[in-house]
């Protein structure tokens, strides 16, 4: 689920209130957004992949806060990991979307 | 009304995911305006959106299809048809590369440009822009709570909440297109938290009937705590039990009920170190998310061994939904039509799931389908703009007395503890089944009597996940044999006389319309 969202990063911009298909998240005018319903989080991790700041941690269980503090996240690289290997914004010339190669480890899997 | 959105349409989408967006596009195409309510934001909501969708993709070569619709047919168990699982190949593969504007298909190594498969996030906003660009009129965060009906039963629009602003909202369209997904019953199955059932419910009361409700019955596996259900790494697990113990579980897929009888013995493990090397590295560019909650856990999935659970996906990979009565999707309700998870799939998959990849080519088709289909509609009947429409909605937003509302809290836990548990849901027998449907009967009258005074989604998202599980259990007790997705210990045989599809409607006292012997449709 959601943790956190670093205000030393967030800007403001509220695109993670906007995409949260959830609703997670409550607007603050140009403050850092509110998690006000983490009940709701899905852990699909949609807002960290659309927050250009990398300001936002989804930890790694659906239903509880794993404790991640921000010098943890950002020591492991966690921060922006998403968005880096899906290779959106400035991350595109870097990590092609190689997707399509699915089909074959779904073939190598059958074969092995 | 009087603070809120008011707009009129010629076509109304009701979910902005693969289904809706593509709907809304098609509809625009056909020259209609759109409107498009989505409960999330159309980009990010439903299932594609966090998945990585394979469609089903063959060439237009006539035996090529011929030989892999033989193969479908030959899973489907009787319920599926030729001729629509012929229309959504041939419609998938003249689709997708019409996207190429809007997303960046890869060339493999020998240079052939590679369409089959998308990835979600990208795909989901790839639609988006494709909506917006052809002038659809896209509403985030705008559940549709119910329908509008002309006198006559025709539907005359919606109406919902924009959740963020805080807002009622009103369309008045020609037609709708429902596009609401399937119901996974508040699984952690990724992406479907949004997936409650609304537009099930909404339709049934305009008069809508649905089908196969009984195959809603799949599950797949995910790390235990998490939500991440993508299942291609799964290809090289291997299960051990608590002592260490490899599990006699079949390579999947459809390995799921082994997994379920292992798991009803005690905790089950896994371990993915068949996974070569070579993958693994690939696997981040592949599917991104998929180590995220692995490694945000300190847990390295090829050497270590980790807990797995299933997750109901209900009729998200199930196949029930809404009934359609003709080629461009339409309901029996005149004017509402329905796409992909909302409709059901037994016409491309019968009784057995279709999988990511029929899924995916079904609900690109059934959307561009729904999408014409409305906006020919609107366009031989009119707006009929003067005439009185009235708001239907029912259980969740117009309690019938003045009793005290149920707590939600509790609601949404009984539908889960019916729905989910394997040897509820995926191992049925009507002893089982009736004392679920005791408590889900118990549960809807309470929220039909209390529930909703305040014009909120979640209410309506609580009645349509209670009304969807009531017509689950009924159609899993009135289909007395197994067949395919649906398991019945007490009829582990399939019964000829029951090669056919189980159609009801009605909500409050669901009915029969296909003829169901007198014992079981009690």
């Amino acid at each position: 689920m959601i943790e956190w969202i670093s205000s030393d990063r967030c800007t403001g911009c509220n695109q993670c209130v906007a995409v949260c298909p959830t609703n997670v998240l409550q607007a603050r005018g140009d403050s850092t957004p509110l998690i006000a319903r983490a009940d709701d989080c899905q852990s699909c991790f949609m807002c960290e992949l659309y927050c250009k700041q990398d300001a936002i941690f989804v930890g790694g269980l659906f239903d509880a806060p794993t404790g991640v503090t921000e010098e943890q996240a950002v020591a492991h690289g966690w921060l922006g990991q998403y968005r880096k290997h899906s290779g959106w914004d400035e991350w595109a010339d870097q990590y092609a979307n190689e997707h399509w190669r699915m089909d074959r480890v779904f073939a190598l899997a059958r074969a092995s | 009304m009087s603070d809120g959105l008011q707009l009129e349409t010629d076509v109304l989408v009701l979910g902005g995911g693969l289904a809706g967006t593509w709907a809304a596009v098609a509809a625009a195409r056909q020259g209609a305006r759109v409107v498009l309510a989505d409960k999330g934001y159309c980009g990010t909501s439903g299932v594609t959106a966090s998945a990585g969708p394979g469609h089903w993709w063959v060439p237009p070569d006539p035996e090529l299809r011929r030989a892999a619709i033989d193969k479908r047919l030959g899973l489907a168990y009787g319920l599926a048809e030729r001729d629509w699982m012929a229309r959504i190949v041939d419609l998938t593969w003249r689709t997708l590369p019409t996207l190429a504007p809007y997303y960046a298909f890869a060339r493999d190594e020998t240079g052939v440009t590679q369409y089959r498969g998308l990835r979600g996030p990208e795909y989901m906003r790839a639609m988006r822009q494709l909506a917006q660009d052809h002038g659809v009129r896209i509403l985030d965060q705008s559940p549709a709570l119910e329908l509008l009906l002309h006198a006559d039963g025709a539907v005359g629009g919606a109406r919902g909440h924009q959740r963020q602003q805080g807002y009622d909202w009103q369309v008045r369209a020609g037609a709708v297109v429902m596009a609401t997904g399937g119901c996974a019953f508040l699984s952690p199955l990724l992406g479907a938290h949004t997936n409650t059932g609304d537009g099930y419910l909404m339709a049934a009361e305009a008069g809508a009937a649905l089908s196969g409700m009984e195959f809603s019955a799949y599950y797949t596996v995910a790390q235990a705590g998490t939500s991440m259900t993508r299942s291609m790494s799964y290809a090289f697990a291997t299960y051990y039990d608590a002592a260490g113990h490899e599990l006699p579980i079949p390579r999947g897929p459809d390995n799921s009920s082994h997994i379920a009888r292992a798991l009803l013995q005690g905790p089950v493990y896994c371990s993915l170190h068949r996974m070569p090397e070579s993958i693994r590295a690939q696997l981040p560019q592949i599917s991104p998310n998929v180590l995220l909650p692995f490694v945000r856990q300190g847990i390295d999935p090829f050497t270590d061994k980790f807990r797995v659970e299933l997750r109901g996906e209900g009729t998200v990979r199930g196949i029930g939904g809404l009934e359609i009565v003709s080629d461009d999707c339409a309901t029996r309700v005149p004017g509402l039509y329905v796409a992909g998870d909302a409709a059901t799939r037994e016409l491309i998959a019968g009784a057995t799931s279709g999988g990511g990849a029929q899924n995916s080519a079904w609900a690109l088709s059934s959307g561009q389908w729904a999408g014409q289909g409305a906006a020919d509609y609107v366009a031989q009947n009119g707006l009929r703009r003067n005439a009185r429409v009235e708001a239907i909605g029912g259980a969740g937003v117009r309690p019938t007395t003045q009793a005290a509302a149920p707590d939600l809290a509790s609601v949404l836990d009984t539908v889960k503890a019916e729905m989910l548990p394997v040897d509820k849901n995926l191992f049925r027998t009507e002893a089982r089944l009736r004392q679920s449907l005791a408590v889900l009967d118990l549960t809807w009258n309470a929220i039909r009597e209390g529930g909703g005074r305040l014009y909120k989604p979640r209410w309506r998202e609580a009645a349509a996940l209670v009304a969807t599980a009531r017509w689950s259990y009924r159609a899993a007790l009135a289909r007395t044999e197994s067949r395919g997705m649906q398991q019945r210990l007490d009829y582990p045989g399939t019964d000829p006389a029951l090669a056919r599809r189980l159609v009801q409607h009605g909500v409050d006292q669901p009915q029969w319309l296909t003829r169901i012997h007198e014992e079981v449709s009690a």
